[in-house]
């Protein structure tokens, strides 16, 4: 017979539990939703978690403003309608949102740039917190200086709203190609290196001697098709954020679902080309080399 | 002889390439079984933690559930680790409606029964069959076992309610907790040796 255990004391809110839940995603598609019918239209696709919030990208990018934390009681809504695990945001630097946030039960925190920022110079402390962040990278610098202050998951940030893909594919490959050179690099070349990306020198050398990063790298920002996730897949991410893509587009029900059948089938041409057909209408595109410099969102972060 | 075994980790969703290395730590060799025709050649299989909602919805889509309750009625070995676990479980609590999964064990499981990510937590833990004691164990968004058959070992219990988090019943094996985000390598060393038994 089992016996009880001698020690019965449990941490919450360790690094791994929290770079754990994140692994727990991988391979899986996170869908941005505003209310609970979208979550549950998400959860039956076979989204892995739901992102909750009052306005998509694009709307945020089309009605302007300051744009911030979403109302608790459309979270807790959200949280009530479904079984998979729930995310929320909260803006660069709002330690209190992220305290509200997580007095309301959400699984992860996003500290997203989509967000109007609220601390020019700071991002959270996020190591206070037992709930886990995910916070959006352009480059490896970047994540790892995130990853520092207690991230446990990173994003490409790409460029939310657009449903162009572009800058998603370019923060990709900059992240990876980095992690790809630092891993090249004899160790004195590695203090350079922490010097040069502006990142702590212990997370440089962990990078370099695994050849990844530390934790669960998604993809977001401009995915609209079930072959902009699988490029992405392909490139190398462990999953996919979709905001806008979905329920700005013509037949939202089934494009949800063939964007989680293109993650999850991301090798098979033949899948993919029968996904992606008779989706109806894609979200309309904004071309990001067209949005004016201050306009775009990926350069919110620090 | 484990340097023989080939063992599947099932790969719709989740930690699968963590079970992979670990079970390569051990020895044997270890395959995705993204397709239902790749459990062919294998001699046990493994289901990672990740979202039990959604890998009974990717597997029910795919047409993975009878391959897999034919796998598993053939009498091949399989292991299931949090999600896992839901999914070898005869009877889910607090599921989707309706939500399916491939069974074998006796038991009824109740999803993120420990409650939600803030309360996911780590702690040491003693599993019957390992030696020294205790085992690191992690939980995250775990289930718990509730209704546990006669023909069902409980391998460890947890916290004062004594509630099952390890079982074995015949060649399944099952952890509410996350053996493949540590690197301690004795659960999947003790699937490899229940493969070899009856390999």
């Amino acid at each position: 017979m089992a016996t009880e255990n001698a020690s019965e004391t449990t941490q919450t809110g360790t690094v791994r539990v929290k770079r754990g839940m994140a692994e727990m995603l991988k391979g899986g598609v996170i869908m941005d939703v505003v209310d609970q019918e979208q979550a549950k239209i998400a959860e039956q696709a076979g989204a892995v978690a739901v992102m909750a919030l009052e306005r998509v990208p694009a709307d945020i990018r089309a009605e302007g403003g300051v744009s911030r934390m979403s109302d608790p009681e459309m979270i807790a809504k959200i949280v009530d309608s479904v079984t998979i695990p729930v995310m929320a945001k909260a803006r660069i630097g709002h330690f209190v949102e992220a305290q509200i946030l997580q007095a309301l039960g959400v699984d992860y925190i996003d500290e997203s740039e989509v967000l109007t920022p609220a601390d020019n110079a700071h991002h959270i402390d996020k190591r206070l917190f037992t709930v886990p962040f995910v916070c959006g990278a352009t480059n490896l610098g970047e994540a790892l200086r995130r990853i520092n202050e207690g991230a446990t998951m990173i994003r490409s940030k790409g460029e939310a709203g657009t449903g162009d893909v572009s800058n998603a594919v370019t923060h990709m490959r900059r992240i990876l190609g980095e992690v790809r050179q630092l891993s090249s690099m004899s160790p004195e070349e590695l203090y350079a290196a922490a010097k040069d990306f502006h990142a702590p020198y212990d997370l440089v050398v962990e990078v370099a001697e695994r050849g990844s990063l530390p934790v669960v790298l998604f993809t977001a920002g401009g995915i609209a098709t079930p072959a902009d996730a699988a490029l992405m897949m392909q490139m190398g991410a462990d999953g996919v954020f979709v905001g806008s893509g979905i329920f700005k587009s013509g037949d939202p029900v089934k494009r949800a679902e063939a964007i989680v059948q293109a993650t999850r089938h991301f090798q098979d041409p033949a899948m993919l080309a029968k996904v992606s057909t008779g989706l109806g209408e894609a979200m309309v595109g904004i071309n990001v080399a067209e949005l004016p410099v201050h306009h775009r969102l990926e350069d919110r972060g620090w | 002889m484990s340097s023989l075994l080939r063992v599947g980790v099932l790969s719709l969703q989740g930690d699968v390439r963590e079970h992979l290395y670990r079970l390569r730590d051990t020895g044997v060799e270890a395959v995705e079984v993204r397709h239902p025709a790749d459990l062919t050649g294998t001699h046990g299989l493994v289901i990672p933690g990740g979202e039990s909602t959604t890998m009974s919805i990717l597997a029910e889509r795919d047409g993975f559930f009878e391959p897999l309750q034919q796998y598993r009625r053939d009498g091949h070995p399989c292991f299931g680790s949090c999600a896992g676990l839901i999914m070898l479980a005869d009877e889910v609590l607090d599921g989707r409606a309706g939500q399916r999964t491939v069974g074998g064990l006796d038991i009824a499981v109740r999803r993120n029964a420990f409650g939600r990510q803030v309360d996911s937590f780590e702690s040491e833990i003693d599993v019957i069959g390992l030696s020294p004691q205790p085992f690191p164990a992690i939980f995250i968004r775990a289930p718990w076992v509730e209704r546990v058959g006669s023909g069902v070992e409980v391998l460890a219990v947890w916290g004062p309610g004594r509630t099952p988090v390890a079982v074995r019943q015949g060649p399944l094996l099952a952890t509410a907790f996350h053996p493949e985000l540590t690197t301690d390598l004795r659960v999947h060393q003790m699937f490899v040796d229940t493969i070899a038994a009856y390999a």
